[in-house]
């Protein structure tokens, strides 16, 4: 962890290349790192804690093993994308932003991921899926449960 | 360090065009991230593999390149030199590919994109209807250019401005030469390219700054991502042709964490350029040194703003400030900079090498030169046009765009993302430049072109761009952040039926209030969703707020879904698909939705067989009706 921080400068200009990095590596920022953060960089905690909250890119709670992203650009919404997101936000019993109970699912939405022609559009894991239908969700929630069980 | 001259790139583009003279036939598989959704990297491998099988690997090449535009038909194939044109190319079709149209030159017809309206089969790329009207000067050579090795920009004349800037022009004529071409930002403000240059040239100031933004953060436009996935040495090319101008000696490209290839591609073309001495020290062996580097954001709409976007490469929050100072003045660590979009950039090397004269007679007296537009949504050839600015709306969208999808009635056009409007049908004839569309109440911004149709609810858009604004607003300003905030709760009550008599009027003086308070674009421009379509939709608006219906059928807490008694089938495809239970029935019986557990979710809509439709979505009058006879019904039971 510490060999991360120490691979950047020390200077404020560098600290959204390195929440990027330790959001990578660790898949969130774990709120003990701001303090080691804010030595390298030589700025306050505070500063720190008020960028990371400001950019939707990072988070401070781990997420869960499969994310689901769905895209809520105009193109996506005019196709009927509020629809998908109302049907994940049923099947899994959480709000945009949370992760099931069971660390299993985080469901995100972004505002465009410019893949227009195929909306809407639902990104799970890296992997899209275009064109989707309301019936097709509760489809795509089976397959991710089922990845897990064989795990 | 070796040391590099000019002669290093025409032994390149040498090597390049003896290299594609050996292999004639090239296979070229869009790559962008449309065709990668649609699994474009697998047909290519899949290519390479049967190419092999067959032993053909010295007679055909097989290239990835950048986005082709016509994304709706993706995956696309183009057999390079005759052109000819396959769309919705699968794994299973790539053998025949080869054995037929590779080896007997025999065309495929199933793979053929067919005219809609003519029904006619279209063998080559420059016959097909979505291309002909465009003028692809910019995003023309997407299609040729494996976007992950510099040599194939090289060998189509890439570098060639550099060169002749370098060695040829000094800053002030670069300048001029801008200037007289009238190019004019393409980011969406539209301020002329060359009188910004100047104004950072004349700056006395011992370090400079560039910056190319690529924060394409407006929902539903995608053409800045196709440039810099797709040719981003042209960009490249472009901001080294600025830093000379305005005597900048580092450059930085801001780019969307959402746009991952673009960023590879990106980083990897200037990892290239400067092995070839494009970048670093002593350029092409001149005096002229400078250095590009990638910033990626985080995730914030607002930073597309200049000032805020300088913020964030500083490392802080992306909140804006007020100007002047201007960028120009003071910038990135408080030097003079530079800040164009991309496609400004990229317009750069074409205006240097052709010349301000020839650029300046494509487009209008006041907009010059082509537009990359992003045309999604209700429309029938979801792509990236490229068009010659005075272009009319109609023919972008029928001529070029297929027109309307499942043949449904043309209703607006969204120009301009959340800071744009909407333009109805009557002005369908308004020829497209940054000046027309201010006028009609919308902006060019940075070329998203949505189309909504008979079902796209205005008040619902509306109310989409004001949430969008409000969640994006980074909160620095109180009108931005309280006005945005009130007029989403205003729209949400209207689109719930809550809505009374006077909330029109509060909308449009609030709407004035956060444009005239706000520090930055964001706010200045976010009430222009809500003011068109006021100023268009009135009429759905009163609907919504009189009659408590949703003419477009899609606001949920006013419409209703019914199922026919007399279309039903009872084929219980409904009733199993409903997810909450709410519909009974049995086998060839007439089934029931309970309106009382019914969640709007459409899948009973969505499911029922084209054949039967027998699911109807009701509002207004009508919908009282059927929720009076159902609650009668629960009643009795």
């Amino acid at each position: 962890m510490e060999k991360v921080i120490d691979e950047f400068d020390k200077d404020q200009r560098e600290l959204i290349h390195l929440l990027h990095e330790i959001q990578k590596q660790f898949g969130y920022i774990p709120a003990h790192m701001i303090s080691q953060i804010a030595r390298q960089l030589k700025i306050s905690e505070s500063e720190i804690f008020g960028v990371l909250t400001f950019y939707k890119a990072f988070t401070l709670k781990p997420r869960g093993k499969h994310l689901i992203t769905i895209c809520m650009g105009t193109a996506c919404h005019v196709r009927g994308a509020p629809k998908i997101l109302d049907e994940f936000k049923r099947e899994l019993s959480i709000e945009p932003g949370e992760t099931s109970g069971d660390n299993l699912f985080t469901l995100e939405t972004v505002n465009c991921v410019g893949a227009c022609a195929l909306g809407p559009i639902v990104i799970i894991n890296g992997d899209y899926h275009g064109q989707m239908k309301t019936r097709e969700v509760d489809k795509l929630i089976k397959i991710c449960r089922q990845k897990n069980g064989k795990r | 360090m070796d040391e590099f001259d000019t002669s290093e790139l025409d032994k390149i583009r040498a090597e390049v065009s003896e290299s594609q003279m050996k292999q004639k036939t090239c296979i070229t598989i869009c790559g962008g991230t449309g065709c990668h959704a649609y699994g474009c990297l697998k047909v290519a491998e899949a290519f390479k593999e049967e190419i092999k099988r067959q032993n053909l690997q010295n007679k055909v090449d097989v290239r990835t390149t950048g986005c082709h535009g016509f994304c709706e038909r993706g995956p696309i194939v183009v057999i390079q030199p005759e052109g000819i044109f396959y769309q919705r190319i699968q794994l299973n079709d790539i053998k025949e590919v080869i054995s037929e149209t590779i080896i007997n030159k025999k065309i495929l017809d199933r793979l053929l994109y067919i005219d809609p309206r003519t029904e006619e089969k279209i063998v080559y790329e420059k016959d097909v209807p979505f291309y002909k009207k465009q003028e692809r000067i910019i995003f023309g050579n997407n299609g040729f250019i494996d976007p992950t090795d510099i040599k194939d920009y090289i060998a189509l004349d890439g570098f060639k401005a550099l060169v002749k800037v370098l060695f040829d022009m000094t800053s002030e004529e670069v300048i001029d030469e801008i200037k007289a071409s009238g190019l004019r930002g393409r980011g969406g403000a539209g301020f002329p390219t060359g009188k910004k240059w100047e104004i950072c040239r004349k700056e006395n100031s011992e370090k400079k700054y560039i910056i190319c933004n690529a924060d394409e953060g407006d929902p539903g436009a995608y053409m800045d991502r196709s440039l810099l996935e797709g040719n981003p040495c042209c960009v490249i090319e472009g901001m080294i042709i600025g830093a000379y101008a305005i005597g900048a000696s580092q450059g930085f490209i801001y780019v969307r964490m959402e746009y991952p290839l673009a960023v590879k591609n990106v980083t990897l073309a200037i990892e290239q350029a400067k092995k070839l001495g494009l970048l670093g020290k002593s350029i092409l062996g001149s005096e002229f040194q400078f250095d590009i580097h990638i910033f990626k954001g985080a995730g914030a709409f607002v930073s597309g703003e200049e000032t805020s976007l300088m913020a964030s490469i500083e490392g802080r929050r992306a909140f804006p400030r007020q100007r002047p100072p201007f960028p120009a003045q003071e910038g990135l660590w408080g030097k003079p900079t530079n800040i164009n979009n991309v496609e400004t950039w990229a317009n750069v090397p074409l205006i240097i090498n052709k010349g301000a004269e020839w650029y300046s007679q494509i487009g209008t007296k006041k907009s010059k030169g082509t537009k990359i537009f992003s045309l999604v949504g209700k429309i029938n050839n979801t792509g990236l046009v490229e068009v010659p600015m005075g272009i009319k709306l109609k023919e972008i969208i029928y001529d070029i765009g297929g027109g309307i999808k499942d043949n449904k009635k043309f209703k607006a056009v969204q120009t301009g993302g959340p800071s744009g409007g909407c333009i109805p049908a009557d002005k369908l004839d308004l020829p497209i430049d940054f000046d027309t569309l201010t006028k009609a109440g919308s902006m060019m911004g940075s070329g998203g072109m949505i189309v909504v149709d008979e079902d796209t609810c205005m008040v619902d858009i509306a109310r989409y761009f004001l949430e969008f604004s409000q969640e994006e607003s980074c909160g620095k300003c109180v009108p931005c952040r309280v006005g945005t905030k009130q007029l989403v709760e205003i729209l949400t009550h209207i689109t719930r039926g809550e809505g009374v008599e006077e909330d029109i009027k509060k909308l449009k003086d609030l709407a004035k209030s956060v444009k005239e308070g706000s520090l930055c674009g964001l706010g200045q421009t976010a009430p222009n969703p809500v003011l068109t379509t006021i100023r268009y939709f009135r009429d759905e608006y009163e609907a919504h707020i009189k009659e408590k219906s949703c003419p477009a059928l899609v606001c949920k807490d006013l419409i209703v879904y019914n199922i026919e008694p007399e279309k039903c089938v009872g084929c219980l495809l409904c009733l199993k698909s409903c997810p909450v239970g709410a519909i009974t029935g049995e086998r060839k019986k007439v089934h029931i939705i309970n309106q009382e557990l019914c969640i709007k979710c459409g899948v009973c809509f969505e499911v029922c067989p084209p054949k039967v439709a027998a699911v109807s979505k009701y509002t207004g009058k009508k919908r009282d009706r059927i929720l009076k006879k159902d609650l009668k019904q629960r009643v009795k039971e």
